[in-house]
């Protein structure tokens, strides 16, 4: 089945990253993680300004080693199938850096950074910041919540076009 | 290994039991979301009940009691059931089976995408394990099913779909030319330099069609079927000018054999029909020299009116503009470094495009002191261009007496194009500083600058109007001498003919001997193409010294210089927006003003259009920088659709003045022996329809009809105005109430904070990931409650759906499966769910609060 065969095709991708460490056959030891450092080389990561928080958020133990189930959990997040809500959780749980469950000033400041490669003045990113969440803060706690976050992001136009997708 | 499936085996049954049981009372929707989320809860509260249970719903379930949803279950168990080789695979294929599910229920929609979600939510490992082991327990129940290959078929389809639409939508954007390279451009600096190339590319799509129609319609059939070079005398160069006619230097003024090309008006004949199409060639001049207007007045039109359409269109969703730009901006299929550098830069120029709108939107300052400035600032341009005007009308008056003087010198004869070109090279950069006063936002500050260049400039198309009109008349005198000459000549010729011998056929004429009259519509066609020409040269010649000169200047002396020059004095070229816009409008204006009497003025312009995109786009990324403050272009780019429209009609004006009450040269063009050009229409009509045409023609000209028809127009233009007005009103009216609703949203949501904080506990104590599964398990666990129970929350929940805003509604209801069973108003239950639960004295650690739900809700326990 085709599908069988992309999950092969996954494996393979997984398998080649690390040959030495990752067994070809899986039936016994399942127990296999790979560090952050392999799994954001891969083409597909390589460019991305937050592909540290990906893996990290898909990883497990939070480390950022992604055992094979991770691996495979992280691509069927980022594919075209899946829903918007389920991307929207990740993407979350993505922009959260501190993962304290909710989108800070500081996380807001650290995004942006890595989206413009630190080309903003320090007034800009306050300013850009604030505006964020000053828009998508709906309960006034001064942070954006899992809520506003869905809120926000389900509103948006292209997200389903542009965000998380592989 | 073994022996936790099989312990997650067992803990399955208790879902199928539970499952069994509430099928008997008629629930034929049951999710897998309720699924998972009673296997969630099964493997937290794992009994020895569930395990003694196992063996006889086994058997429950195999009697396929189960209707549709074990169809379904067997199709994802039949293709699970393919693979049960090693464990990775297996595990995968629930994972895939998982996405497939999915990819199903997106088609079926809601209902069925809310299904899986719970399953897709559980990351965790032995969730997963859980899964598989459920599959693997069902996985003999239905082998092979009808529908397996018809699912693998529709999936298959369904991917390759998606597949060929990603690339025909690809392939759409790789066919608009230069998409890229505008991309290229605007992810650098701004969309205000890309909106000036996305205008001079729809300018090239519209020359290229004006183009198409004089190229196909006119010059062809001339060349195909007019009567070759050389056989009339106004299709061959006279004897006096044959010696240099293929020099460069003449042929570089449009002189010589180029004049009396079809590249200009004299050379066509006014033979009514031409070749064995008797194709009517003077009046598919006539007509094609009109459609030209009609052409691009209707474009114009169109493309503004649907720009307005565009923004106003979208407008209304400016609510997120930072947050979406923060987190959805990120294209996550960039895989190449050059793409992604692309992107970066894009993405940091559309937020520094934001900020500055924001900027200015914040900025409150002495708004008298502004306002005294703008107004200060006013008046000194308006005092400039009455300056400059008033400079513009005594030279031109001073040259119109030069000329008639003899002896004058290089300075008089060129002075009028002396000071427009000063005035022309001077006037901007002092706008731009007078501007400087205003403080406006630089999209407005741009347009203004426009329009006051713009003004500048209408000078100098009327002296050069002028200058044309003065030359025409001039042309008109002499013909009118050489005429009288021609036929004398004429007639002398063949009285000396007949004289000779009267039974020979008199010697004809060689056609380049023939006295010409100076035939003024070729001279005015040239000057124009001259004109074209020489601007074309100027610009790029402006690009190439002063920008990429300066640049590599700028860039490679400063190595060895005293002071910084890239911070410094000369430092590198902005790109210049107005400048570009007005230079492409205003040459715009000379092509459709030409056209009429150079038909190939429109092929020279193609060509220019087409160089200067390549080498302006070159010159900007190569050698400007952006500008200090970037800023956001007007979503329509309608203000330079705008000058263009008035460009438009000012050309029209002269073309048309022309057509109706000049009369043409005697001895070149398609309409020489007529009194007036349009006369060819009437020939034909007269000649070429049926009588009746005629006389409803002639009804219709008259000036009784058309006066009350334009009336009509009028009035109906008034009456659509008011209409949009008010639309307009209306439109305002709403957004300003969906503001204020939103704000008032926002302040209950403040004021509630006591009723959320609970809900804010719970979710600080749950993962994102398992965050979303509570409030459907809290649904169910509320809709097995007794009646009585709901009623009370009903009401509650009522008045939570008034106050809650739309999203907490919308999304728990959205995530929870649709209701069934004892539920008597359908949308409720979803709302009032996580409310009543946050009303409840139960603490916020949810695995407590979970227990007696649950109790409740199965009553297999």
């Amino acid at each position: 089945f085709f599908f069988f065969l992309l999950v092969y095709r996954l494996h393979g991708r997984y398998h080649e990253m690390a040959p030495n460490v990752v067994p070809m056959d899986y039936t016994k030891d399942p127990d296999v993680k790979l560090p952050m450092q392999l799994i954001i080389n891969m083409p597909e990561l390589k460019e991305n300004p937050f592909k540290e928080r990906i893996v990290e958020s898909f990883s497990e133990d939070g480390e950022g080693s992604l055992s094979f189930n991770d691996f495979v959990d992280m691509f069927s997040v980022l594919s075209e199938m899946a829903p918007r809500e389920l991307k929207a959780i990740y993407a979350f749980k993505i922009y959260d850096f501190n993962t304290d469950n909710f989108i800070c000033k500081a996380d807001l400041e650290k995004t942006l950074n890595k989206l413009t490669r630190e080309e903003l003045t320090a007034e800009e990113i306050t300013l850009v910041c604030e505006k964020v969440i000053e828009e998508a803060d709906m309960d006034g706690d001064g942070k954006l919540g899992f809520a506003d976050f869905e809120n926000m992001i389900s509103k948006a136009p292209d997200f389903l076009r542009y965000c998380l997708k592989k | 290994q073994r022996d936790k499936e099989d312990e997650s085996k067992e803990e399955h049954n208790c879902p199928r039991q539970n499952r069994a049981s509430r099928r008997k009372t008629h629930q034929k929707k049951n999710g897998d979301g309720k699924k998972a989320e009673v296997k969630e809860r099964d493997k937290k509260a794992s009994t020895k009940d569930q395990k003694n249970s196992e063996n006889k719903e086994k058997k429950t379930n195999k009697k396929g009691k189960e209707g549709e949803n074990k169809q379904k279950k067997g199709r994802k168990n039949s293709t699970s059931s393919e693979s049960s080789n090693s464990f990775d695979e297996e595990s995968l294929s629930e994972e895939e089976l998982a996405m497939l599910m999915e990819q199903v229920e997106q088609r079926k929609k809601l209902i069925s995408a809310m299904r899986n979600k719970p399953w897709r939510m559980v990351k965790k490992l032995s969730v997963l394990r859980e899964a598989q082991a459920f599959v693997e327990k069902f996985e003999g129940a239905l082998g092979k099913g009808k529908g397996k290959k018809l699912y693998a078929y529709k999936m298959m389809m369904a991917k390759k779909w998606v597949k060929f639409k990603r690339d025909f939508d690809n392939f759409k954007t790789q066919c608009i030319p230069w998409e890229m390279k505008i991309k290229e451009v605007e992810s650098h600096f701004g969309s205000s330099v890309a909106s000036y190339f996305i205008f001079l590319r729809w300018m090239y799509g519209v020359n290229l069609v004006l183009f198409g129609l004089i190229f196909g319609l006119v010059i062809i059939p001339e060349v195909l079927m007019g009567m070759p070079y050389g056989s009339m005398p106004r299709k061959t160069v006279p004897r006096a000018e044959q010696a240099t006619a293929m020099d460069f230097s003449v042929l570089w003024d449009f002189e010589g054999y180029i004049k009396y090309s079809a590249l200009f008006y004299g050379y066509y004949n006014n033979q009514r029909t031409i070749g064995w199409l008797k194709y009517r060639l003077p009046m598919a001049y006539f007509m094609v020299g009109i459609s030209v207007f009609g052409y691009s007045l209707m474009v114009v039109i169109r493309s503004m009116a649907r720009n307005a359409n565009e923004s106003t269109a979208d407008g209304d969703d400016d609510n997120f503009i930072f947050s979406w730009k923060m987190f959805t901006s990120w294209d996550y299929l960039i895989g190449n470094p050059e793409t992604a550098d692309n992107k970066f830069a894009s993405i940091t120029t559309s937020f520094k495009e934001s900020i500055v709108d924001e900027q200015e939107s914040n900025k409150d300052e002495n708004i008298h002191l502004r306002r005294f400035l703008r107004v200060l600032a006013n008046i000194l341009i308006i005092c400039c261009l009455c300056g400059s005007g008033y400079l513009i009308y005594f030279v031109v008056k001073r040259s119109q007496t030069f000329s008639k003087m003899q002896n004058v010198g290089w300075y008089e004869r060129n002075e009028v194009e002396i000071v427009m070109s000063l005035l022309g090279m001077f006037c901007p950069p002092l706008f731009e500083t007078i501007a400087a006063l205003e403080n406006y936002h630089p999209r407005i500050g741009l347009k203004w600058q426009l329009g006051r260049i713009f003004a500048l400039f209408l000078g100098n198309l009327y002296t050069f109007l002028l200058a044309l009109m003065d030359d025409v008349n001039e042309k008109l005198d002499e013909e009118d001498v050489v005429k009288n000459i021609t036929r004398w000549m004429l007639l002398g010729h063949h009285n000396s003919s007949m004289g000779n011998s009267s039974a020979d056929t008199p010697p004809s004429l060689d056609p380049a001997d023939v006295p010409r009259g100076p035939c003024w519509e070729t001279t005015v066609g040239i000057e124009f193409v001259r004109l074209t020409v020489s601007d074309i040269l100027v610009t790029y010649v402006t690009i190439l010294v002063g920008d990429f000169i300066r640049a590599c200047f700028v860039r490679f002396v400063n190595y060895c210089w005293c002071w910084d020059l890239e911070a410094g004095f000369p430092s590198y070229a902005e790109f210049d927006i107005s400048g570009n816009v007005l230079g492409l409008v205003f040459n715009q204006g000379m092509i459709w003003m030409g056209s009429f009497y150079a038909p190939g003025l429109v092929g020279i312009n193609v060509l220019r259009l087409l160089t200067s995109m390549y080498f302006q786009c070159w010159a900007v990324m190569s050698s400007n920088v952006p500008h200090e403050r970037v800023f956001k272009a007007s979503k329509s780019n309608n203000f330079y659709m705008g000058l263009l429209l008035l460009i438009l009609f000012l050309s029209l004006l002269p073309v048309a003045y022309t057509i109706m009450s000049l009369p043409p040269s005697f001895d070149c063009g398609p309409f020489s022996g007529k009194k007036r050009m349009y006369e060819v229409i009437q020939e034909t009509i007269e000649l070429d329809f049926p009588l009746f045409i005629a006389k409803i023609f002639s009804y219709v000209a008259n000036p009784g009809l058309i006066i009350p028809a334009i009336l009509l127009m009028v009035l109906a233009i008034y009456y659509l105005n008011a209409v949009s007005e008010a639309y307009q009103r209306a439109n305002a009216e709403l957004k300003k109430k969906m503001q204020m609703q939103r704000e008032e949203d926002k302040n209950k949501r403040n004021n509630k904070t006591n009723n959320n904080s609970m809900m804010q506990d719970l979710e600080d104590l749950l993962a994102p990931s398992t965050k979303i599964e509570i409030y459907p398990k809290q649904a169910e666990g509320k809709k097995i409650e007794s009646p009585d129970q709901v009623i009370p929350f009903g009401k509650q929940g009522k008045a939570e759906v008034l106050n809650g805003s739309p999203m907490s509604g919308g999304r728990r209801a959205v995530l929870i499966p649709p209701p069934h069973l004892l539920v008597t108003r359908p949308p409720t239950p979803g709302i009032w769910a996580p409310y009543s639960y946050a009303d409840k004295p139960w603490p916020g650690a949810h695995p407590l609060g979970l227990v007696p739900g649950r109790g409740r809700g199965h009553p297999c326990y």
